[in-house]
């Protein structure tokens, strides 16, 4: 072994003990019957309750408007933000990034005070709104990197070869920010099925959404039943990444120049 | 004129307080191949840009066909642009790259494939079309992005150093092709380049622009024998420029001997630079009949010829371009024909700046305070300062001066060095020197208190 494989020694390490043993003992767990031996059981319940299959979906709806919600209003964000002659200084991205810092819960307790302050009561509406303030910088940093990246020379060639302002929005800035807009939709869709504070404080535990349940079902010891639910979580994350196209991957094609 | 296509009148550029382009004028003809020429910085480009619509002058007006230009956006211009790094759009293959402006026009999906099969089979990319552009060579890249301003059937096509991308074979294969396709096309052509020998190739019309300014409009031909200036004469082609005094009408004396010549309308006694091409200087072993000697410091092969330096009786070197090798030692005889001969007009004598006077014995011109002898003028009277060339004194440790500066411009004139000091507050000193300074020097300037001339400026 060289030198520098053995650089990677620490984070194999960590990565197995807090990566792979972790997966490993969920799908382990899914697999076992609480009193124990191999078991399809915890999966027959799942697809026998029709409630919690109906959070399922629910939970998928509620990630579709957020995720659509991030991205109206994020792109636009990213758009100016990227743009030197809308954005002349620093501070207004550092503005939009900060609240990245604050920890999420804290955020969402002070916005339940605030809707119980404006006598808003708390539901579905208030859920999005926590789900949208919390989950716009992951859709608009990804974006703004993009937009950043893009020679602005291909925006002088587009008008050079006739397009007005919005023609080249719609036939070069826009196609070449899809990679940020695919990063965005992966940082923001997969989290928000499975958050559940979020929902918790803000409809005061009224809706339930996916990642509730799990929680619930942990807390209360049905180690197996909730194991099985998050594996089911899991392939469909991973089945989403794979049809989106991990942004991660193509999110420098804007940088490639020539 | 009916065939002048662009008419551009004092056109001036500003970024910020930097002065890009200082009162340009130019006239450019239907159907002509002109180029913009110069080193980075002299402005080309901004010209070009201006005219493509992606700059707007700070003043002056751009007519094309005597209609006003500035007030167009670009993309309504009837011109269309090859840029430097081709800016082919990443994210669609060759054939949607070319077909690009024809789709915005809406034009008949059939139509459009028809002209772009025809521009790419022209630039020699046909079968290409479906190719993605990351996949493509340089050169490929660079055919896609002429076809891709082509198809359009602009008036004028603008290349922006096409070519500074490719490696020395392909830019000279396709500097034959551009020529071709010029004529083949029969629109204008507005290339920038800031390679000499590529201007001369291709262009019929050469602007040489140095600082913001034109320096000198012609035919390739014409730049190349008729300088009208040093640095004109320094930049296009290799050249020995000398210092010279024109003693009458065709009568030239330099490098410590008279010389016959063909100029005319100088001032008796005028003092002009002499530019000498180093082929057009005679070389040869037998000294009789020769007008003047030298012994040969070196002699190098250069493929098709030698480069041979050699030293002249009093002191000067010339450099010399010969078939022959000669020795490096020999004295050798030389001979330079009259039409060789080319003299210029001096920009300036003399350093000449206007000042005040600041105190007893001080003078205070470009932002900084000199000591100099103000016998016969009062504190606060307006002077015109002169300092020779020879009596400015530039020093490594610019700590020690108060005016400070860099090399901008090195001219090599025989047996000293002419060069140009830019200051820190952006004004021109020029210095003879022996010693050798490099490029961008940065140097502090000393003038000794007797070296500074005053004449007082009558309110």
């Amino acid at each position: 072994m060289n030198k520098r494989a053995n650089w990677s020694i620490p984070y194999a390490i960590f990565l197995s003990i807090f990566v792979a043993l972790p997966l490993l003992l969920i799908f382990v767990y899914a697999f076992r019957a609480p009193g124990g031996g191999f078991s399809f059981q915890n999966f027959v319940k799942f697809f026998n309750e029709s409630e919690v299959i109906n959070t399922f979906l629910y939970s998928i709806e509620i990630a579709a408007y957020n995720t659509a919600l991030c991205m109206l209003l994020g792109y636009p964000a990213a758009y100016i933000l990227s743009n030197n002659k809308l954005n002349k200084s620093a501070i207004t991205i550092m503005l939009f990034v900060l609240p990245m810092s604050i920890n999420a819960l804290i955020r969402t307790l002070a916005t339940v005070e605030l809707f119980d302050i404006l006598n808003v009561a708390l539901g579905e509406g208030t859920l999005i709104f926590g789900m949208v303030y919390n989950f716009l910088p992951f859709m608009i940093y990804p974006i703004y990197n993009t937009l950043r990246k893009i020679d602005p020379s291909y925006y002088e060639a587009a008008q050079d070869l006739g397009a007005s302002p919005f023609e080249i929005f719609t036939k070069v800035t826009f196609p070449l920010s899809v990679p940020g807009i695919q990063s965005g939709i992966t940082m923001v869709f997969m989290p928000t099925i499975s958050t559940f504070a979020i929902s918790e404080f803000l409809t005061n535990n009224k809706i339930k959404l996916f990642g509730t349940i799990i929680q619930e079902n942990i807390n209360s010891s049905f180690w197996n039943y909730g194991s099985a639910l998050s594996l089911i979580m899991l392939v469909i994350i991973g089945l989403t990444t794979i049809l989106t196209g991990d942004g991660s991957s193509d999110s420098q094609k804007g940088e490639q120049s020539i | 004129m009916k065939d002048v296509i662009i008419n551009i009148e004092h056109v001036s550029k500003q970024f910020g307080d930097k002065v890009v382009l200082d009162d340009i004028n130019l006239q450019i003809k239907k159907g002509e191949f002109i180029t913009f020429l110069g080193p980075s910085g002299c402005g080309k480009t901004t010209l070009l840009r201006i005219i493509g619509g992606f700059h707007l002058p700070t003043d002056g007006k751009v007519e094309m066909e005597g209609k006003d230009l500035l007030t167009l956006p670009p993309h309504k211009r009837p011109l269309n642009t090859v840029f430097q790094r081709y800016a082919l759009f990443p994210h669609l293959d060759v054939y949607d790259n070319v077909a690009f402006g024809l789709k915005l026009k809406k034009e008949d999906n059939e139509d459009i494939a028809e002209k772009v099969t025809k521009v790419l089979r022209m630039v020699g990319m046909s079968d290409y079309e479906d190719r993605d552009v990351n996949s493509l060579s340089g050169g490929q890249q660079q055919r896609i992005a002429i076809a891709r301003a082509i198809v359009n059937q602009p008036k004028i096509l603008l290349l922006d150093e096409p070519l500074s991308a490719l490696d020395l074979k392909m830019r000279k294969d396709m500097q034959i092709e551009l020529k071709e396709m010029h004529q083949k096309l029969g629109i204008t052509f507005i290339y920038v380049t800031h390679d000499q020998e590529e201007a001369l190739t291709l262009s019929d019309t050469i602007v040489v622009m140095n600082e913001g300014k034109i320096q000198q409009i012609g035919t390739p031909e014409d730049i190349y024998n008729e300088p009208q200036n040093a640095f004109v004469a320094d930049f296009i082609g290799e050249s020995n420029i000398l210092v010279g005094t024109m003693i009458e009408d065709r009568k030239v004396s330099f490098i410590g001997h008279e010389f016959a010549c063909v100029d005319e309308g100088f001032e008796p006694n005028e003092a002009v630079d002499v530019v000498l091409r180093p082929e057009d200087i005679y070389i040869m072993n037998k000294l009789e009949g020769a007008q003047f000697t030298g012994v040969v410091k070196s002699c190098t092969f250069k493929g098709v010829h030698n480069e041979i330096f050699v030293e002249t009786e009093n002191g000067f070197e010339l450099m010399i371009q010969d078939y022959n090798f000669f020795q490096p030692g020999n004295t050798v005889g030389l001979i330079i024909k009259p039409a060789d001969i080319h003299v210029m007009k001096k920009d300036c004598l003399s350093n000449r700046f206007e000042g005040e006077i600041t105190a007893e014995g001080e003078v205070t011109f470009l932002d900084t305070i000199f000591d100099c002898d103000t016998t016969g003028f009062e504190v606060g009277d307006k002077v015109c300062v002169d300092v020779a060339f020879e009596k400015v004194d530039l020093l490594d440790h610019k700590e020690d001066s108060d005016l400070r500066g860099f090399v901008s411009f090195i001219l090599y004139k025989g047996n000293h060095y002419h060069l140009t000091i830019t200051t820190e507050g952006g004004a021109k000193l020029f210095v003879n020197t022996n010693d050798v300074w490099d490029k961008l020097d940065t140097v502090g300037v000393n003038i000794n208190a007797e070296d500074i001339r005053l004449t007082k400026i009558e309110a």
